[in-house]
């Protein structure tokens, strides 16, 4: 199974999954995620995967085929978008606060209404506190091997939490790429099933997916957040155990490209990244000094090394696929927390684009890499990337 | 960056014409390739449109293709602005049909007629134009070779499809070659 495939993100997905040998998959399929499971399906038919593959009538019911799966110990494996992953909300926060490492994958798609199946990630940002790490693509190598890297993350036994892996839809889900296979000696060493150790255990008892009160509920939440915190080093860890398995890594939580140096810094994530760096590879060559920040974890949120990358900087420019109606961008709400944090001093913009699968274009991004440059922001106001002011009364 | 824009009807097989280019030169010449459709849902026998980006080097731009290099349309009766829009200086026009070139003026660019339905009509026993299309591609733009059309055939085609196909690409290429 090693070699070179050209194949959509969605398929890359889905023979990651394979390679993972997940024992129990439950999934509902919902446009741009459904070649996922899809290919999975025929896999377990055709019998190149072994797995107990549950065709359930909901995603509430899929992510609770996961949490009976993950209890009793077994690997397991959904995916979802949108509409799909609203309706499993309750059962993500059973999951994160059970501590059952299930990987999901999410093709990031609008939300209703109005109805939209194209590309934006209200969806899932705006499920940053149902206790998921969030780990973002940009490209179908990256999903392919994010999807091995969040197995190794889950079932940290320091960590025991559940992760959400993000391909921004259509732009990801339904483009063909060249990828790179693993070969499936090296992932079975990569990641090894073992023992969950909060299992179901007729040999040791215990309860889980339990009441806790007043007496105990906070300590629950305590240990929940000490967890995903610590998952940080774990993100770094497997994807530097990546790159020695397979000579590949993302910079763990988040990436830099073309910062040192840099006047004006664009933050972002997905696959809009990729657009972003030949904007900074054309500046860069024009002797503009910009610079890309490329935020692949959202959860545990990169805090101290977010602020580390922008501290040098005039200017920085958060550009993200949802708004926080009322407020702004939920991404620049967390850059500008962590700088404050880190006591950072660097004026920011926030700049909301790609709502609904509305294009970013190069020269979109080279507009908010000249208003950067210009050192007129106004921070104060969200600007909407390439809105057709005509039409909305803006 | 070599950028190539499919026009199409659902159902006709733009798309698959372009992830078979893209295969083509990516596993098959060393290069790399995006291909994608116009995204969204397909209806039936509405125009579509599919891309295949092409370069020597990882392709990292994610955004819509603005101009492209050359424009395929696997059905003449798309001829029209969306066609002819977009196009860099230079470009080529590869339209499928039974017309001449002289029939779809387009200022500045090569216009390159074949009758792929015809063809196809003749060797599949169908109306099935994508893998002629490229074979006409490959002898008005030598963007890929046909050897590697033949190999994303066999790598991405059902086996039983795949010899009458190799036939109608070699012929196709060869119908185009010497007309130019």
């Amino acid at each position: 199974m090693s070699g070179k495939l050209f194949v959509s993100g969605d398929e890359a997905v889905a023979l990651a999954v394979r390679q993972a040998k997940p024992h129990v998959i439950a999934a509902y399929p919902i446009t741009p995620q459904t070649i996922v499971v899809e290919r999975l399906s025929d896999f377990v038919e055709d019998g190149s995967l072994e797995s107990q593959y549950l065709y359930v009538e909901s995603e509430h019911s899929a992510m609770c085929a996961c949490l009976g799966a993950s209890a009793i110990g077994a690997r397991a494996f959904t995916a979802t978008s949108s509409q799909g992953l609203l309706y499993m909300v309750e059962g993500l926060h059973y999951a994160s606060g059970s501590r059952f490492p299930i990987v999901m994958m999410n093709a990031n798609r609008s939300l209703a209404a109005p109805w939209s199946i194209y590309n934006d990630q209200r969806d899932s940002l705006s499920e940053l506190e149902c206790g998921w790490i969030q780990l973002y693509a940009e490209n179908a190598q990256e999903a392919y091997d994010t999807i091995l890297q969040a197995y190794r993350i889950a079932e940290d036994p320091a960590v025991m939490l559940p992760v959400m892996v993000n391909l921004d839809g259509f732009v990801l889900t339904h483009t063909y790429e060249l990828i790179q296979m693993a070969e499936q000696e090296k992932v079975d060493a990569y990641i090894p099933y073992r023992n969950f150790c909060n299992k179901l255990d007729l040999e040791k008892p215990k309860a889980t997916c339990i009441t806790a009160g007043p007496p105990y509920n906070m300590e629950f939440r305590y240990q929940q957040h000490q967890a995903t915190l610590r998952a940080a080093e774990t993100i770094r860890a497997a994807d530097r155990e990546f790159n020695e398995h397979f000579g590949r890594s993302y910079g763990g939580l988040l990436e830099t490209y073309r910062c040192e140096d840099a006047d004006a810094v664009l933050v972002t994530l997905g696959s809009v990244a990729g657009t972003a760096r030949c904007v900074v590879d054309a500046y860069r060559e024009a002797g503009k000094k910009v610079g890309l920040l490329k935020i692949r974890c959202m959860r545990p949120f990169p805090a101290e090394e977010t602020a580390a990358a922008l501290k040098g900087a005039k200017a920085v420019g958060v550009l993200e696929k949802d708004v926080s109606f009322g407020f702004e961008g939920v991404v620049h709400t967390n850059v500008n927390s962590a700088l404050k944090e880190w006591n950072v001093t660097v004026p920011t913009a926030n700049y909301v684009g790609g709502l609904g699968g509305r294009s970013i274009s190069k020269a979109d991004i080279a507009g908010i890499f000249d208003g950067l440059l210009s050192g007129s922001l106004n921070a104060s106001e969200t600007a909407f990337v390439n809105l057709r002011r005509d039409i909305c009364g803006a | 960056m070599t950028e190539i824009r499919w026009h199409g009807r659902g159902g006709l097989g733009a798309f698959t014409a372009a992830r078979l280019l893209g295969a083509a030169v990516s596993l098959h010449e060393g290069k790399y390739a995006l291909a994608f459709p116009s995204f969204g849902p397909e209806r039936r026998g509405a125009p579509v449109f599919a891309y295949t980006r092409i370069d020597s080097k990882p392709i990292t731009d994610r955004s819509e293709v603005v101009e492209c290099d050359c424009a395929v349309v696997l059905d003449d009766t798309l001829f029209g602005d969306p066609v002819k829009s977009g196009l860099k200086p230079g470009a080529t026009v590869i339209i499928n049909t039974t017309k001449q070139a002289k029939d779809f003026p387009v200022d500045g660019v090569q216009v390159v007629t074949v009758d792929a339905t015809g063809l196809a009509l003749e060797i599949l026993g169908r109306p099935i134009t994508n893998v002629p299309l490229l074979g006409a591609l490959a002898a008005a733009t030598g963007i890929t070779a046909v050897q590697s059309i033949e190999a994303a055939i066999d790598d991405q085609l059902a086996p039983k499809i795949r010899e009458k196909n190799k036939i109608l690409l070699n012929k196709t290429y060869q119908l185009v070659k010497e007309a130019l």
